[in-house]
């Protein structure tokens, strides 16, 4: 039997919102009550994890990662991305679909699952497509997904673009209990833009995307969800728009959830000086007060999960034009990071963090005993030392590609350890 | 008892005591087809115009049957070989037709509300034979008539629909009538197919979370043909996932009452909704259905022809 016992950290649970100096005790995997000292054998092989001066989270969960295996494993592959997840203090991820080929099958799911049982790192919860071959044009067999183990469905990066589809989607998918994570987006309007439409595409004299893209997608998609009452979740919100008519949904009673990246509230349009292709993402890195109104909607509520949207691409796919160079950065590593940022600035505590990156992404997905650190959970946990002074450089990046805005950036607080399912991992 | 309409287009415009009448009439009318001679004079020097805008096998021939048992005389419009094929309208074709002193039009039409249409356009009985994804009130009664035939009280039966509810006529009459006769019904489709039901809210109609909670106990489970064009308007992804998620299995129906009856208004995909061994089983009463329908179209028109009799 495994036994582990993290001593004298600092558990941070949001299910039962508490926050005390503590030891936790795992026991084959589940987290169960310490025993009392008299049954203590001090040979029974009690693992000792020392937390002092630790945080401990319920393990920290991205439901939003673009690994790129089948398909593209020259810009990452499943064991790179673990890898910079373990790195990052994520004990579970969520990859997006639109490998090669598409997972809109079960064989693909099933691939992804038995390739991660047999790494033996971290979780990994593939998220099948929408529509077949993420086209847009027929349902994916979203019944067989939910059955191989798929916990969501995205047409990520291909928005929907025909109503009269994300409508019956959504409904399909209800009858499935399986949650829409929704690319919302007005591709037409999109059109060629590659930055956002503002000062900075004026500036550098590129196709801008205006916001009104995001907001008209997020408002048909929030509309269609209300309509037929079913839930959405809608991916990388970025602008003041999409936070307002989230923030509005929700209030109204519409079944709306929604994460944001943590480039959105740490970074503007201004990176794009010197056309910095490692700051073209989509939806774009928009202007001042957009990055402004994510921090308030991540400290009033309106957001409920913070997401990556870890895109990896090759050194040569990015050395371009920003015309040319594909969207996406990396983010795994300097998830928790960036949000600390906002907890130094005293916007946001560290429970709330804890519900941004476990247990609401648990409780939207539907993960059975995950995002708490309650008895009878399963024993992921993630170690953080908030007080680790340290420099994100391109040499420690993880993943195959280093498609990163924030290399060079130091940064207040990393993650020293992950436990998964009871099993500690560390950065190598 | 009688019937006080000229027309019989929805099963909302009947009460539970008029569905009984028809349906006790339509059993009657059954006894002939034990005898030697299946012929009654009943609607003797009655003109009977059947229009089809549809293709259709059992209703027409239903329909049709029904008319020769009563000696009525009758003939039926191929739209292929009629001046609708020409571009003419549905109210000149009827205008038309009406001319000629028919005492009934039997209508079948893709569109929803064809049958009230020319309901008004003539003072001939008019029987719905299906609107569009409206109503098919005959096919409603050879369902009640059907299951009354094997249980005393329709008013404790849980009653489970299964299948393409949404664009269903059979459902739509089926879910007025049996809860009119104080039926519980228990509805199951992905929910992409099933109706935006807010008129029922009185009523005891159930959205089943699972087709086993829609099977379970279930002493009725009426089956739904689901057509492939449904894969095309992304209202399912494949006819393969329909079968897998959504067909009635013999281990579904065996958590149905030991009783349980299926059926099925047909035509059916085997083996795409319902499991072929299911249609061979004595719990189905398909062919029982089909048999039912002659009765009950001959009830159908014996009682409209009484009410032009009297008001006529």
């Amino acid at each position: 039997m495994d036994k582990i016992l993290i001593k004298n950290g600092v558990v941070v649970d949001p299910l039962t919102k508490t926050e005390i100096k503590r030891n936790i005790y795992i026991e084959n995997g589940i987290i169960k009550d310490e025993p009392s000292r008299k049954l203590k054998d001090p040979a029974g092989g009690v693992k000792i994890v020392p937390a002092d001066n630790l945080i401990v989270f319920p393990g920290l969960i991205d439901m939003h990662v673009h690994l790129r295996e089948p398909g593209y494993e020259y810009k990452e592959t499943i064991k790179s991305g673990m890898e910079a997840a373990i790195a990052g203090g994520f004990t579970s991820i969520c990859c997006m679909p639109n490998t090669n080929p598409v997972n809109d099958s079960k064989e693909i799911t099933r691939f992804l699952i038995d390739k991660a049982k047999t790494l033996d790192l971290i979780n990994l919860f593939p998220i099948g497509a929408i529509s077949k071959g993420l086209k847009g044009g027929s349902l994916a067999d979203i019944g067989e997904l939910k059955e191989s183990g798929a916990v969501a469905l995205s047409d990520d990066g291909n928005p929907v673009e025909d109503s009269a589809f994300m409508g019956r989607a959504l409904l399909y998918a209800d009858t499935f209990n399986l949650p829409v994570i929704s690319h919302s987006e007005d591709i037409k309007l999109r059109g060629k833009g590659v930055i956002n439409e503002g000062v900075m595409s004026e500036r550098l004299g590129v196709i801008g995307i205006p916001s009104a893209a995001e907001d008209i997608g997020t408002a048909r998609d929030i509309m269609l969800a209300g309509y037929y009452g079913v839930k959405i979740h809608i991916a990388h919100v970025s602008t003041i728009g999409s936070a307002d008519i989230i923030r509005r949904a929700k209030k109204a009673g519409i079944k709306v959830t929604c994460e944001t990246c943590p480039h959105y509230f740490s970074l503007s349009e201004a990176s794009l000086l010197d056309y910095n292709t490692n700051a073209k993402m989509n939806p774009p890195l928009r202007a001042e007060r957009d990055r402004k109104a994510i921090v308030e909607a991540i400290k009033d509520g309106t957001i409920d999960v913070i997401a990556t949207d870890h895109a990896p691409h090759s050194r040569d796919e990015k050395e371009d034009t920003l015309d040319a160079a594909p969207f996406g950065i990396i983010g795994l590593q300097t998830s928790l990071p960036l949000i600390l940022r906002l907890f130094y600035d005293k916007k946001i505590s560290l429970m709330r963090i804890a519900g941004l990156m476990s247990l609401n992404p648990a409780n939207i997905l539907n993960l059975d005993r995950r995002g708490s650190l309650k008895n009878g959970y399963i024993a992921d946990i993630t170690l953080v030392d908030i007080n680790k002074e340290w420099q994100f450089t391109e040499s420690g990046i993880k993943s195959i590609s280093k498609n990163s805005p924030f290399i060079g950036e130091k940064f207040k607080g990393k993650a020293s350890a992950v436990i998964v399912g009871g099993k500690l991992l560390t950065e190598n | 008892m009688s019937f006080q309409k000229k027309d019989l287009i929805s099963i909302k415009d009947l009460s539970a005591s008029d569905i009984n009448y028809f349906v006790e009439t339509a059993k009657e009318f059954k006894k002939i087809f034990l005898k030697d001679i299946k012929k009654v004079p009943t609607l003797r020097g009655k003109t009977v115009v059947n229009i089809f805008y549809e293709p259709s096998t059992r209703t027409r021939s239903s329909f049709e049957i029904a008319q020769k048992r009563l000696s009525a005389d009758s003939l039926s419009i191929s739209i292929s070989q009629s001046s609708v094929a020409k571009g003419e309208s549905l109210k000149d074709t009827v205008l038309n037709l009406d001319a000629m002193k028919p005492d009934a039009f039997i209508i079948r039409h893709s569109e929803s509300g064809a049958a009230h249409f020319i309901s008004k356009l003539t003072k001939a009985s008019v029987i719905n034979a299906g609107d569009g994804i409206n109503e098919h009130p005959t096919q409603c009664l050879i369902d009640i008539m059907t299951v009354a035939e094997e249980k005393k009280d329709l008013s404790s039966l849980k009653v489970a629909i299964i299948g393409d509810i949404c664009h269903s006529r059979v459902a739509r009459s089926d879910i007025y009538g049996f809860s009119k006769l104080g039926a519980d019904i228990y509805l199951y489709a992905p929910h992409s197919l099933l109706p935006r039901l807010t008129e029922h809210k009185n009523k005891k109609i159930v959205i089943a979370k699972s087709i086993e909670e829609a099977v379970k106990d279930a002493d009725v489970v009426i089956m739904l043909r689901i057509q492939k064009e449904r894969a095309s308007y992304y209202f399912i992804p494949s006819i393969e996932e329909y079968r897998n998620f959504f067909k009635l299995t013999p281990e579904l129906l065996s958590l149905a009452d030991k009783k349980v009856m299926v059926l099925h208004p047909g035509p059916v995909n085997r083996d795409v909704e319902i499991s072929g061994s299911i249609i061979n089983d004595n719990r189905t009463h398909i062919f029982k259905q089909v048999e039912n329908g002659v009765a009950v179209r001959m009830a159908c028109l014996y009682i409209l022809m009484g009410y032009q009799k009297i008001h006529g």
